[in-house]
């Protein structure tokens, strides 16, 4: 079906491509090619010159040296629309469309069928039309783009890029916010634009998705070139270490689990409780407890009310019924201000419109909530604020360790530690972590399980929610399961408990 | 001198050199430093202090003083635009403040009396003080936008003045309240000091304490502030309030300045010139980062740039654009792209010789 290796050239072929940033080498003589009809995969931790070697293929960056051949020619894109207008064109994570437009206006914008100079609506619609049903995706082409779910924007951006007849379409992280069904909508989509000979450059976090979808992998590490590989020769370890550098030892650690044999929940009082707290049109009335020293994971697809029940336990939300104690006694938890001042953290899963303050300093922001609780008057004591840094900087192995660096410089598993830091230096008694180890990279997100699991051995009770169950069920000590917007069971966690099992109970809604 | 010691230290002061360039205050300072020259082509000794009666005169001391409204408005306002605000009710303010004041002084049976003054001046400061808050309370609790929230007092502030001043230009005298325009202290024009002090004061006020960061952090990312616990809130309210006590007092000095309180021509169009000090200082209008001495430098362009359209003698029907072309001048070396083109022409000039060297 792909034998690319068969006489044909590639579509994209780049030699020597180097860039430099001011004090870092970002990608150093990496060569990378790309035949039609396949997908490759680009593989490499946070910071291994993935993104800047896309930005290099779609003129985002000039190149301080090396070549560039689409189709055999040599080009210098000096930015996206003219790659796009090479055959090239990329879909990012986060969707870069219009939500307030129609889904016709978002895939034909600036490509509209016109008669005597004005647009030509009808045509338009048709022709977005005709777009969509390529995709297989049955959806009015006049609604509005906002009204539907990432996973059909995803699909609708997709649809845009091939309205130019793109012959390589460069996915960057597609995935990242989709659910199963709708990666394997995705992937049908990603299949069928295959077998037409396009070529798809695939950038994913998720290995088994890269391994479920591609025909060969290029794996970069510090911004070099590690190797070119077919898919199907490449085992799923020797890709990790291979994309790290080092051998077993992470991985040794990715086997953290927490100590089920201790159970939290004995003879001690919850450190909060609630009793039929829900919201509106967010998620339907639920009973939770958190004991010190426990982790309890919430599981469930993404929309099921997972990220809900966290908003609420944090004050991020107003609950508008059911009532809440923490330690023993009744509270109210109208804001975040509320939540914080009774010792409840909560990283939200939107680190980039929720956690980090770019243009701060990596300092600035890892004292952020401290220095909130506080209030502007009195001012986190510089010795302090050396002390948390110190600590954090080390504990978490945060690079670059330069606390004076903008946060907004460091790669986002570096971020995600930061973010970390902010709420360990407010000394929380309960953690909520919502996906704190999404769209980082395997060394970071061992190190962050880790930290999960120390700091309920060392007593403090979290609430840990993640897509990947594996990670749910590693380090919880109860699960909850949550199911359209409600909480549909929970259970103790032991050795005996699979995924199977938890996967089992979301699928039958808890025996409902 | 051997070839490579002649090397090393070019590329020494190349190093330095482009440090300072990239200081954000550089091209300000560039452009006041061009200012005055352009001045003293003009008039050799533009930048002469001479000694009258125990005071300093001259243009510089000229500028220091005219500078002193405008810097305390454009300090409120370096600090409403860095949490992604605006505030243009600054003018109208300044012209209340000016009709408070002078209303009072002109009713008291005593107007030159020390107590009339500083009861008028407390009146008028607490007057500006509420309307800031009032400004705060429509954005930051009914979640008005700034630009409108600020517009209402902007056009219904002069309507508030011609009320108390009832339609007539007040004209007063009064000793104690001329001082604060036109008095000198140790030399120094009183207005510049207090204008000077509040500065230091709000410097002080914003690096000393937290509040410059959390006014950052605000500006930067709301949401995410939210979550960390900051109140942002109490801080935009705090700021609109600084920029309507800040403006209450340029009012003050105005008004003191010609001793008449103009309901109509107070402090007009002084919001775009604090906006304008504020940009040409660096700060961005998205909000997040600000620089309280890149307002200040911009102020003196500002003031500088004003004078020196009555010295060269531009004719008045283009004194507007003639301030355009400088202010445009200044942005435009300010901007990133601009800054990056530059960076790049540099960089490739100093890629080759080593080129040739290899």
């Amino acid at each position: 079906m792909t034998n690319h290796e068969t006489a044909t050239r590639p579509v994209v072929e780049m030699t020597g491509i180097s860039i430099e940033f001011p004090g870092v080498k970002a990608l150093d003589q990496v060569d990378f090619r790309l035949f039609p009809g396949e997908v490759h995969a680009l593989m490499g931790e946070n910071g291994a010159g993935k993104s800047t070697l896309i930005k290099a293929l779609t003129g985002v960056y000039g190149i301080d040296a090396g070549e560039i051949l689409v189709s055999g020619t040599p080009h210098r894109f000096s930015g996206p629309g003219e790659a796009q207008d090479a055959g090239v064109a990329t879909v990012y994570q986060e969707v870069n469309l219009c939500d307030n437009l129609s889904v016709a206006e978002n895939i034909m914008l600036g490509h509209e069928p016109r008669r005597l100079g004005a647009i030509n609506w009808r045509a338009t619609r048709r022709e977005a039309a005709r777009h969509l049903s390529t995709m297989g995706l049955d959806i009015d082409p006049s609604s509005s783009l906002g009204s539907h779910s990432i996973a059909v924007q995803q699909l609708v951006a997709i649809s845009r890029a091939m309205v130019v007849d793109a012959k390589v379409l460069i996915l960057d992280e597609p995935t990242s916010s989709l659910d199963a069904d709708e990666v394997a909508q995705l992937f049908a989509v990603v299949r069928r634009l295959r077998n037409d000979g396009v070529a798809i450059l695939f950038v994913s976090h998720f290995i088994e998705q890269v391994y479920e979808i591609s025909d060969r992998m290029t794996v970069l590490r510090n911004g070099r070139l590690v190797g070119e590989h077919l898919v199907s020769e490449m085992g799923r370890l020797e890709l990790v270490s291979t994309m790290i550098g080092r051998s077993m030892e992470v991985l040794e650690d990715l086997h953290v689990r927490t100590d089920h044999a201790v159970d939290p929940t004995d003879g001690a009082a919850p450190f909060i409780q609630t009793v039929g707290l829900g919201r509106k049109g967010s998620v339907q009335p639920f009973d939770l407890e958190v004991y010190p020293g426990e982790v309890v994971g919430l599981a469930g697809l993404l929309g099921s009310g997972r990220t809900e029940v966290a908003r609420l336990l944090s004050g991020a939300d107003r609950a508008d019924t059911g009532t809440t104690r923490v330690k023993d006694a009744p509270t109210r938890l109208r804001n975040p201000r509320a939540a914080i001042a009774e010792g409840i953290a909560f990283s939200s899963e939107d680190r980039k419109l929720e956690g980090v303050v770019g243009d701060l300093t990596v300092r600035e922001n890892m004292v952020l909530g401290l220095q909130a609780g506080r209030g502007w008057m009195r001012r986190v004591p510089a010795k302090q604020v050396d002390e948390i840094v110190d600590r954090y900087m080390t504990a978490l192995n945060i690079r670059p360790a330069n606390p004076d660096a903008l946060l907004r410089n460091l790669s986002g598993g570096n971020q995600q530690k930061v973010l970390l830091a902010r709420w360990l230096a407010t000394a929380p008694e309960l953690f909520i972590l919502d996906e704190p180890t999404r769209g980082i990279d395997v060394g970071a997100k061992a190190e962050i399980q880790k930290l999960v699991a120390d700091l309920a051995a060392k007593g403090m009770a979290v609430v840990f929610i993640s897509a990947e169950l594996e990670e749910v069920l590693r380090l919880s000590h109860r699960i909850a399961v949550m199911r359209d917007r409600e909480k549909v069971a929970e259970i103790t966690n032991s050795e005996d408990v699979g995924v199977d099992d938890v996967v089992e109970l979301i699928a039958s809604g808890g025996g409902r | 001198m051997s070839p490579t010691t002649g090397t090393r230290s070019r590329t020494d002061y190349s190093g330095g050199l482009s440090r300072v360039v990239r200081h954000p205050l550089f091209w300000p300072l560039v452009a006041l430093a061009v200012l005055l020259l352009a001045n003293t082509v003009y008039s050799p000794d533009f930048l002469a202090i001479s000694v009258l009666d125990g005071h300093l005169f001259g243009a510089p001391i000229d500028i220091l003083r005219n500078s002193a409204p405008l810097l305390l408005v454009a300090l409120g306002m370096t600090l409403v635009i860095a949490t992604r605000g605006i505030d243009l009710s600054v003018g109208a303010t300044v012209a209340i403040a000016g009709a408070v004041s002078l209303s009072f002084i002109a009713s008291s049976p005593n107007p030159g009396a020390v107590s009339t003054v500083l009861v008028a001046m407390g009146i008028a400061l607490l007057l500006c003080l509420f309307l800031g808050v009032w400004n705060g309370l429509l954005v930051s609790v009914v979640g008005i936008q700034p630009i409108i929230a600020t517009l209402i007092l902007m056009t219904a502030g002069r309507g508030i003045a011609m009320l108390i001043t009832e339609g007539q230009i007040t004209t007063v005298t009064s000793a104690p309240f001329k001082t604060l325009g036109s008095g000198f202290w140790l030399g120094l024009p009183v207005a510049a000091l207090v204008a000077l002090g509040v500065y230091a004061l709000v410097a002080a006020l914003t690096r000393r304490t937290a509040l410059g960061m959390l006014v950052e952090s605000v500006g930067i990312n709301p949401s995410a502030s939210r979550l960390a616990g900051v109140k942002a809130r109490t801080i935009v309210w705090t700021v609109f309030a600084l920029s309507g006590l800040f403006s209450g007092l340029a009012g003050l000095i105005l008004a003191s300045n010609v001793m008449a309180a103009d309901a109509n021509n107070a402090g007009l169009f002084i919001e775009l010139d604090a906006i304008l000090a504020v940009v040409i200082g660096g700060t961005s209008l998205q909000g997040g980062k600000f620089s309280l001495s890149g307002t200040l430098v911009g102020v003196f362009i500002i003031t500088t740039l004003t004078l020196t359209v009555t010295i060269v003698g531009v004719s008045p029907l283009v004194t507007p654009l003639f301030k355009a072309v400088v202010v445009i001048a200044v942005t435009l070396l300010q901007s990133p792209v601009v800054r990056e083109k530059l960076a790049a022409r540099s960089r490739r000039r100093a890629a080759r010789p080593e080129e040739v060297a290899a």
